[in-house]
């Protein structure tokens, strides 16, 4: 496996992946409070939720996680991204603790600890899988 | 608004389709902006332009967002049901082992120890997170 490093340019993009895709969850998870059970009778009523203001926000956070998603599957693994991208847990616990001032215990320290020994580990690593070069046809013999 | 606590089994089923559909959108994704190559190096050549089509007239590229569209009304209908506390953890650790699975078996990944490592680490740790 070849070491790739990444740019600073691709480091902020793995940033985005992972600060818009909990807060848009958050935004949705708020925004799907406000209604009533949804039976899978009516799924109508789940595309009317699209168009309400959280949801709304929720999936324009999204957009922009995707787009930044895609960029980064672009030149990294998959198994490299997704836990590399895990840190914006972290980041939503360290608001909820230091701006919203909510209490965190131990074990959610610990979570943000191995989170973030998990985020160390796969990002000192490298960041592509090696493709093994093709190599030419065997000629049919008939 | 409170709503009446899904049973254990009707929980399981919300965040396995969750799971289920994201990993599969997540390795169709995945499979198809390799197939792509490097959009920051496609962008610089075609321009935005460019990096858009190069993406939108790849075939797997639809079926990823058909997969990922399918998770995201599974997550919608769990998250009327249960909370996020439960269902955005749950989904996001349980997600990243499928997703070690597949990549290293559809996508030929080389997930070594460790990348193994880094996701049982994170997996653990979003849970200790949510309880």
């Amino acid at each position: 496996m070849a070491h790739h490093r990444l740019a600073p340019r691709q480091y902020l993009i793995l940033g985005l992946v992972a600060l818009c895709a909990p807060l848009g969850d958050t935004c949705l998870s708020r925004g799907m409070k406000h209604f009533p059970p949804i039976h899978l009778a009516h799924p109508g009523e789940l595309v009317a939720a699209v168009f309400t203001p959280w949801i709304g926000a929720g999936i324009a956070l999204l957009i922009g996680f995707f787009a930044s998603y895609l960029t980064a599957l672009s030149w990294a693994d998959l198994t490299f991204v997704l836990p590399a991208t895990a840190f914006g847990n972290v980041i939503v616990a360290l608001l909820s603790r230091f701006w919203l001032h909510e209490y965190i215990s131990v074990s959610r320290w610990a979570g943000i600890a191995l989170i973030t020994l998990g985020v160390g580990f796969v990002a000192h690593g490298p960041s592509l899988t090696e493709e093994v070069a093709h190599l030419p046809e065997k000629e049919h013999v008939s | 608004m409170m709503h009446p606590t899904p049973g254990f089994w009707a929980s399981a089923a919300m965040i396995s389709s969750v799971v289920l559909s994201s990993t599969t959108g997540e390795v169709l994704t995945a499979a198809a902006m390799k197939s792509i190559g490097d959009l920051d190096e496609i962008r610089a050549r075609a321009g935005m332009k460019g990096a858009i089509k190069a993406v939108i007239t790849c075939p797997m590229f639809f079926g990823g967002v058909f997969f990922l569209a399918v998770a995201f009304f599974a997550l919608l209908f769990a998250l009327n049901h249960l909370n996020l506390s439960l269902v955005a953890p749950a989904s996001a650790s349980l997600t990243l082992v499928t997703n070690a699975i597949a990549g290293k078996i559809f996508l030929k990944e080389n997930v070594d120890g460790r990348r193994w490592a880094a996701a049982l680490l994170v997996c653990l740790g979003v849970y200790l997170l949510a309880i």
